[in-house]
């Protein structure tokens, strides 16, 4: 009753789905080795290309690990999983910890594989940098999170993986993760307030600054302030429907 | 469990339920002593799916109250009370039926061996195999000791044997049998008449979201009006046999005559009383499926009146 076997299994459901989990992992590095691999001198916004780059595919590849892990709810609620749950007593607060679980237990191989091939394109950091990375990316998903539960809980199973798909793609382009497009003006004040922008940030930040600014923590803060209730609404009205 | 907790039983009170316009449920009252096994039995559409849903603590009724074991639904399936067997829950994708049993059986508080159970319920021999990859009749027997594997006081099925083959059915009754003897309170939605007739004590037949009739299956039987008594039994006039008690219609076809009765036991007595000549009797006793014809389209009428109004 403590909870634990539904974590462990929830766990276990996560890794066993290959195919999706080798799309997850794969994907950033495909897109890094032959974006950043011809460009390994390059320097962009005074780093070198390889780890401006890097940065970029952390971000890219945990949204997608986050959102699909979360989305496969989707797959729960198609076929009549999440509401069987409905008449266990399993607490719901017990089902969400397993999921963000879950979804953290795949983004981070998914770090760790964008942040070794960055190694291999002679990226170098020092420990304390590679942590602070990390952390903030960590801290930066989430509200993907949050929005991978809201997706599964919204999208019926067959729309999951274009609506996965749709929300990183949009969400990684508009905060930068595939390049800075917006670098001025009105544009750019909007991209801040995505929170895909500041996990882009979060290498540049764990460089350059430090830290994220103030106003990064305000805006992975406010999406997650604004989720967590959308989520729970989410939830609720999937129970409550048939 | 406590004495107390389990002499309360379950109470549907005043039940109405719809979904926008629609009305599935509109005023039902049911109570089900601890340790009956109940059917509720009615056509597609009648409102069983809507009263298990509320029973469950799936969805909140519109107006009217449900208990179970004196707690509101849900409570009583937070308090692991309460197995339930939907008609669309399949088991989770990515787990063998052994995993998919043994994480049900970890939300329970006193759960069967998990073994034990796949034996009992013939899903031994799928221990290892994915949800994924059962056919029909394999998943419905995962999800049957998934049911079972909580050790609940009170198991709930909504047509758990629909698109199972008759073997199938008679082994899933077997095993259910078997756990409705612990003194376990069971409720099953089911249209196979014969199902009801054969599994529960009590048959509660539901048309139109009503309860309209409510009895063991011998007694509902009984209401579907006349039975008919059948018998060779020449120059006899039509009018002495119809003023026989407990006989209300009378058909003559050649020596063979058809007496519809309002009671056929009364009937037969002073058929044979009367009339010893009779010859080849035969009482057809109104068959369930009849009754349930009956009594659901006599619902219906009402219905009819009720909206024309």
């Amino acid at each position: 009753m403590s909870g634990a076997t539904h974590v462990r299994y929830e766990i276990l459901r996560t890794f066993r789905n290959r195919r999706a989990l080798l799309v997850t992992l794969a994907l950033p590095l495909v897109l890094y080795y032959s974006i950043a691999g011809g460009n390994r001198h390059a320097t962009t916004a005074g780093i070198s290309f390889p780890l401006y780059f890097m940065t970029g595919m952390a971000a890219y590849g945990a949204m997608w690990a986050t959102v699909s892990t979360g989305g496969h709810l989707a797959i729960d609620r198609s076929r009549g999983w999440a509401r069987q749950l409905r008449v266990t007593p399993l607490r719901p607060r017990t089902e969400m910890v397993a999921k963000v679980l879950a979804a953290y237990l795949v983004a981070l191989p998914a770090l760790a594989l964008v942040f070794l091939a960055g190694a291999t394109l002679g990226v170098s950091l020092g420990a304390a940098q590679w942590a602070e990375m990390t952390g903030l990316l960590l801290v930066g998903l989430v509200p993907f999170i949050l929005m991978g539960l809201i997706l599964g809980h919204l999208v019926p199973g067959d729309a999951l993986v274009p609506a996965v798909g749709g929300l990183v793609v949009l969400f990684a382009l508009f905060g930068g993760a595939l390049g800075s497009f917006f670098n001025s003006g009105a544009m750019l004040a909007f991209v801040k307030l995505l929170p895909s922008f500041w996990l882009a940030q979060a290498g540049k930040a764990a460089l350059l600054l430090g830290d994220w600014p103030t106003e990064g923590w305000a805006v992975v803060a406010a999406w997650t302030v604004v989720l967590v209730p959308l989520a729970m609404v989410a939830y609720q009205r999937d129970t409550a429907r048939a | 469990m406590t004495g107390g907790r389990q002499s309360r039983g379950i109470e549907l009170a005043g039940l109405t339920k719809s979904y926008g316009d629609v009305p599935a449920v509109r005023g039902l009252d049911l109570a089900i002593a601890p340790g009956e096994t109940v059917a509720l039995l009615g056509p597609n559409g009648a409102g069983k799916s809507t009263t298990i849903d509320m029973l469950l603590g799936l969805s909140r009724p519109d107006s009217g109250t449900v208990s179970v074991f004196g707690a509101p639904p849900a409570e009583a399936v937070r308090s692991g009370w309460v197995g339930g067997m939907l008609q669309a829950g399949s088991p989770p994708d990515l787990l063998t039926v052994r995993e998919f049993v043994t994480l049900i059986a970890s939300y329970y508080p006193h759960p069967l061996l998990v073994d034990d159970v796949l034996r009992a319920t013939g899903a031994g021999e799928l221990a290892q195999r994915r949800t994924t990859k059962l056919s029909g009749g394999q998943a419905q027997r995962a999800r049957f000791a998934a049911a079972l594997v909580g050790n609940p006081d009170l198991l709930v099925l909504d047509e758990p044997t629909s698109g199972i083959d008759v073997e199938g059915r008679h082994e899933f009754w077997k095993v259910m049998r078997g756990f409705a003897a612990q003194g376990k309170t069971v409720v099953f939605a089911t249209h196979y008449l014969e199902e009801a007739d054969a599994f529960a004590d009590r048959v509660v037949l539901i048309a139109r979201g009503r309860v309209v009739a409510d009895g063991p299956a011998t007694e509902i039987k009984a209401k579907a009006g006349p039975r008919s008594v059948r018998a060779t039994l020449p120059h006899v006039d039509v009018g002495s046999l119809r003023a026989l008690p407990g006989v209300v219609g009378v058909e003559r076809h050649g020596d063979a005559v058809v007496l519809s009765c309002s009671d056929a036991d009364v009937a037969l007595a002073s058929l044979f009383a009367r009339f010893p000549e009779a010859r080849d009797v035969e009482a057809s006793g109104g068959r369930l499926e009849e009754a349930f014809l009956e009594l659901t389209a006599a619902a219906s009428d009402r219905c009819s009146e009720e909206a024309a109004r």
